[in-house]
């Protein structure tokens, strides 16, 4: 049984508008049976957090291509991307990449 | 009196003075311009430059301040001076970099731009000016850069950069900035840029937020390393949906001059394998690690499978420019032209019109007689706006004949969130959530309306 963890949740780049235009969520995941990774906080964010649209945030059960996620501010490609499991306290950013110039 | 009359007579002149001065710089202007139009495409610059081996005295005045320090010096000084750089975009981001560029004395400076100066452009692409409104934007941007630093090489490519001239521009320069406005551009200046073996400095800007980093340096990761999948097409926002802040472009326009001269006067990058987040509104600069290079990356990885360049358009799912795009979500007779809208307008016709744009439009501009609900609150089916909804087609069909459906105009800036809105509306009358309405949409909405029908209605 993993404890609860408390875990900062933020999004940028306009991701944040999904989101009632909220940048940074202060959370509190349950503990549960497994432990918490990326792939199942994001199931998570889609029921607890996410108000609109979900085709432009999750796509299958990973982030639409055009979102990156950093862990810690660390790009989560060096973390094990969907396997790496949330300690408490990690911070958690969702950042849509921007193309205007 | 006699002074007082003096002064009116003075001011007068000064008016009548300052009038013909603007009208000459105006014609100047576009004179100047007229002659670059005139001389032949040139794709290439016709040679590298040369090394340089000493400063002018000259040249030790104009760069004094940057010359003592000691992290560049003169022979900082000197790369920056055969150094060549190619802008891809003159507009928000491509204006203050190539500003800062030429200023500081980089030698050559390639403009690449195939779009023309709007009003709407002048509140961020700073070395643009209201005269040359219609003009190509890489003409001007070269025309007022010479004016800033004559031995500044710039050469402007009024045109696209395309699959077919990108390798080939892009092997000339030294330095590439990515200063573009869309998706397809980016993923070719980052696939020529590794194919070309140059390093690529790269930003973006939307609301008040920007993102830069340093693609293809030193072993670093590249833009397809980080971003191997283009994002849905319908995910991206251009400036003129989301909208932008100057300021913004211009902050990330100069970090990226900054990241562009440290890396030509050989003092390397800072953001190579890293990203800087800037968030304007709260006034946050934020760095992050990114991902090393991709062994499996498809075109910097060990074994590419792009080692040509491609359709990028076609990989990306949309066009190469920033334009807003043209949904077609209805069928011809759900939709009206503004033409038509104001024939029946000027009828007396009982009908509804509905405008869904969201409520920061609407308080730039209105048609007065337009009922307001945002998409969104239609979307989220509001209980509120359906109620008023309910009772504005209600109070409308009193006086109309029994039992016949009121029609109902949905209009929005361009046509598109519109014929979305007709959509739900038409959703929520089969579900009897909503009185019997025949509903269309108004095709192009207000921007059609301001250009076809009442030149004074605000474009925006």
């Amino acid at each position: 049984m993993a404890a609860p963890l408390s875990v900062e949740v933020e999004f940028g780049g306009g991701a944040e508008l999904l989101f009632d235009g909220v940048k940074k969520h202060q959370v509190i995941l349950p503990g549960q049976e497994e432990p918490w990774d990326i792939r199942n906080l994001l199931v998570w964010i889609k029921k607890n957090l996410l108000k609109e649209r979900p085709e432009l945030f999750i796509q299958g059960d990973s982030v639409r291509p055009g979102i990156l996620v950093l862990i810690n501010d660390a790009d989560w490609e060096l973390l094990g991307e969907l396997d790496y499991q949330l300690q408490d306290q990690d911070s958690v950013l969702f950042i849509s990449t921007l193309h205007g110039g | 009196m006699a002074a007082n009359e003096e002064v009116l007579a003075l001011r007068a002149e000064v008016t009548q003075r300052e009038e013909e001065l603007s009208s000459l710089k105006q014609r100047l202007a576009a004179a100047l311009l007229a002659e670059e139009e005139s001389e032949p495409e040139r794709l290439v610059p016709v040679s590298p430059l040369p090394p340089k081996a000493a400063l002018s005295r000259d040249e030790i005045l104009r760069y004094s301040r940057q010359l003592v320090l000691p992290e560049l010096g003169v022979h900082g000084q000197l790369r920056l001076a055969t150094a060549s750089v190619l802008v891809v975009g003159c507009g928000g981001l491509g204006c203050p970099l190539a500003q800062y560029l030429a200023a500081a004395g980089v030698g050559r400076i390639g403009l690449v731009d195939y779009d023309v100066i709007e009003m709407s452009n002048l509140a961020r692409q700073v070395l643009h000016d209201e005269a040359l409104a219609g003009r190509a934007k890489a003409l001007s941007a070269a025309a007022s850069l010479r004016r800033l630093n004559s031995a500044v090489e710039c050469v402007p490519y009024a045109q696209a950069l395309t699959p077919a001239t990108a390798l080939d521009l892009v092997r000339r320069y030294d330095v590439v900035a990515d200063c573009s406005d869309n998706v397809p551009t980016r993923y070719l200046v980052n696939d020529a840029c590794v194919l070309a073996g140059r390093p690529l400095v790269s930003a973006s800007a939307l609301r008040f937020e920007g993102q830069i980093t340093v693609y293809h340096y030193d072993g670093g990761p590249c833009y397809r390393c980080v971003f191997p999948q283009p994002p849905p097409a319908e995910t991206v926002t251009n400036c003129a949906d989301g909208g932008v802040l100057g300021v913004v472009t211009g902050v990330l326009g100069c970090l990226q001059a900054l990241e562009v001269l440290k890396i030509a006067a050989g003092l390397g990058p800072s953001y190579s394998g890293s990203l800087l987040l800037f968030d304007a509104l709260r006034g946050h600069f934020r760095c992050i690690q990114l991902r090393k290079r991709r062994p499996d990356c498809a075109v910097c990885g060990e074994r590419p499978t792009v080692t040509d360049l491609q359709d990028y358009e076609a990989f990306c799912g949309s066009s190469a420019t920033d334009k807003c795009r043209s949904l077609h979500l209805l069928s011809p007779k759900e939709r009206v032209s503004v033409t038509d809208y104001k024939r029946l307008l000027d009828s007396g016709a009982s009908h509804l019109l509905l405008d869904v744009r969201p409520q920061v439009e609407v308080d730039i501009c209105r048609l007065p007689h337009a009922l307001h609900i945002p998409l969104k609150h239609l979307e989220q089916r509001d209980a509120e706006s359906l109620k008023l909804l309910g009772e504005a087609v209600r109070e409308r069909k009193q006086g109309t004949q029994e039992g016949a459906a009121l029609p109902v105009y949905v209009i929005c800036k361009l046509g598109n969130d519109s014929q979305k809105a007709v959509k739900i509306l038409q959703s929520l009358t089969a579900a009897q959530e909503l009185d019997s309405v025949t509903v269309q949409d108004v095709m192009g909405g207000l921007m059609a309306w301001a250009a076809k029908i009442d030149e004074t209605f605000p474009l925006y």
